[in-house]
């Protein structure tokens, strides 16, 4: 059967599970092992708006971004238990794409080597494909060795691997922190055997449509698009996502036009981005 | 002869060796440290800066350039020390309470040592609490905090009224920055300054130093 695109992928899951008790500044990761009925429930929640593929609660689930809870912490099993969650609420309604996020730490300056984050995204992937994932998504990467090191990992489990870059640096915010275009992300991901690539973060939905473009200016991939809800604004010096669902929405057949294959949200996104977009896609 | 277009080139693109061994070979010869600093030092990392702000050079390039100068500098700083002369301020520096992220809070750190700054690093994750004390104990000019996400930005005001019922705001300038932060949120929360980037941030530094 031919593939129907775009594919509605999920929005954020931190705010969603900070809406559900997590303290602000807790690793969301660590729930999947004390508080794995929340973490279903953000699942559930997307699986119920429409999402056809849901990520799993493992983005900062490496050693490397963990380090300050080394030897506290069974990273294995936090990423088993990650992809466990969201298999169960996807059920057979949603395929589950593991998220790896970035070390934090940059390959340029030193503070981290090859052979390290080797090590990391071995021990994060290995767990992750192990506990039965559909797919990979590595994502907001802003450096694309360190991309490019955790894509030749995730390679070899054989499933289909999504590379995503955050473009957040540079005067028009459409580079990454170490100066990536979208046309050379796409190139080189492309060339280096991720199956699909993309951006996800760093701007809203406005400003992804000249990302996209360029980005599928230079590949015949499929491309996975993820953007936040808008910058967030200060209320009451609380910084908050203003844009609504719908307007999100209401520029997703624009994202597609410009190249997108798969759709869903990042930051300040939530469920009802999903189904606004999912009631957009179908009556466009 | 020393070659100071050499030491310019060494650390505009970031070669901390070369740096440190062509600084070494001009102190041999008895060439004067602040000509150095003046000639090649600083006009390199004032480029650097330049090409950073017309997107030729990113995060990666400024950070490797600022090693390189820290690397130079250091060989500097003990001659300088002897003469009398010192660092143009003492900064603490930290990313608050909650937040992880470092890599722009250690560029910013390695930008200020290369302007000329005595920094003090406190991490990641730093609680008020740590802040006030290393503010008493170290007698800072200048405290910089950090954050990377939205819902790690609170800490930071959390962080001044710390310090105001220390009794000890009014002793230091603070400047803040990260992706989430703004100049208005700098303001709501009565911080002194606010750089949007790395390279801005030593300017706003010295401005704040000079107020």
């Amino acid at each position: 059967m031919a593939q129907q695109w775009p594919v509605l992928t999920d929005g954020a899951w931190g705010t969603e599970l900070q809406a559900r008790g997590l303290p602000a500044g807790e690793v969301p990761d660590l729930w999947n092992l004390t508080h794995a009925e929340k973490v279903e429930q953000v699942a559930s929640a997307y699986v119920a708006a429409g999402s056809q593929i849901i990520l799993t609660n493992t983005f900062r689930s490496n050693r490397i971004a963990l380090a300050h809870l080394s030897g506290r912490i069974d990273i294995r099993a936090l990423n088993r238990a990650g992809v466990e969650i969201s298999k169960r609420a996807a059920g057979t309604s949603a395929r589950v794409y593991a998220s790896v996020g970035p070390s934090g730490k940059l390959l340029a300056s030193g503070d981290v080597s090859e052979r390290d984050l080797e090590a990391a995204f071995e021990e994060q992937i290995e767990a992750l494909v192990e506990a039965g994932a559909d797919g990979i998504v590595i994502e907001t990467m802003a450096d694309l060795d360190e991309a490019r090191i955790a894509l030749r990992i995730a390679k070899r489990s054989r499933l289909p691997v999504v590379v995503s870059m955050v473009f957040d640096s540079g005067k028009n915010r459409d580079r990454t922190l170490t100066g990536v275009t979208p046309e050379q992300a796409a190139r080189e991901l492309t060339s280096a055997g991720a199956d699909v690539v993309g951006a996800n973060c760093g701007h809203g939905i406005e400003g992804y449509i000249p990302v996209c473009s360029r980005m599928r200016s230079a590949t015949t991939s499929p491309l996975w698009m993820k953007p936040n809800a808008g910058l967030p604004e200060l209320v009451d010096g609380v910084a908050t996502y203003k844009i609504s669902p719908q307007e999100f929405a209401a520029r997703v057949p624009a994202l597609v036009q410009a190249g997108a294959n798969y759709v869903g949200g990042c930051c300040g996104t939530n469920p009802e981005f999903i189904r606004a977009i999912k009631t957009v896609l179908a009556d466009p | 002869m020393a070659d100071l277009k050499a030491l310019y080139e060494a650390i505009l693109t970031g070669d901390r060796q070369a740096a440190v061994s062509l600084t070494q070979q001009a102190l041999d010869e008895g060439v004067d440290p602040q000509l150095l600093i003046n000639e090649a030092m600083i006009p390199a990392m004032n480029e650097a800066g330049r090409r950073f702000e017309c997107e030729e050079y990113f995060v990666p390039e400024l950070l490797l350039a600022a090693r390189a100068m820290k690397g130079a500098l250091e060989l500097i700083r003990p001659l300088l020390s002897r003469t009398g002369a010192k660092p143009i301020g003492r900064v603490v520096i930290g990313t608050v309470k909650g937040d992880l992220h470092d890599i722009g809070k250690n560029l910013v750190a390695s930008m200020l040592e290369g302007g000329g700054f005595e920094v003090i690093d406190l991490g990641a994750d730093v609680p008020a609490e740590k802040f006030v004390e290393a503010v008493r104990e170290k007698q800072p000019d200048l405290v910089c905090m950090s954050a990377l996400l939205t819902v790690t930005m609170p800490a930071m005001k959390t962080t001044i009224e710390a310090l105001k019922a220390a009794g000890l705001r009014d002793r230091v300038k603070i400047m803040v920055g990260g992706a989430p932060v703004t100049e208005e949120y700098a303001r709501q929360i009565g911080a002194d300054g606010y750089a949007e980037n790395a390279s801005r941030a030593v300017i706003a530094a010295k401005q704040l130093l000079a107020a």
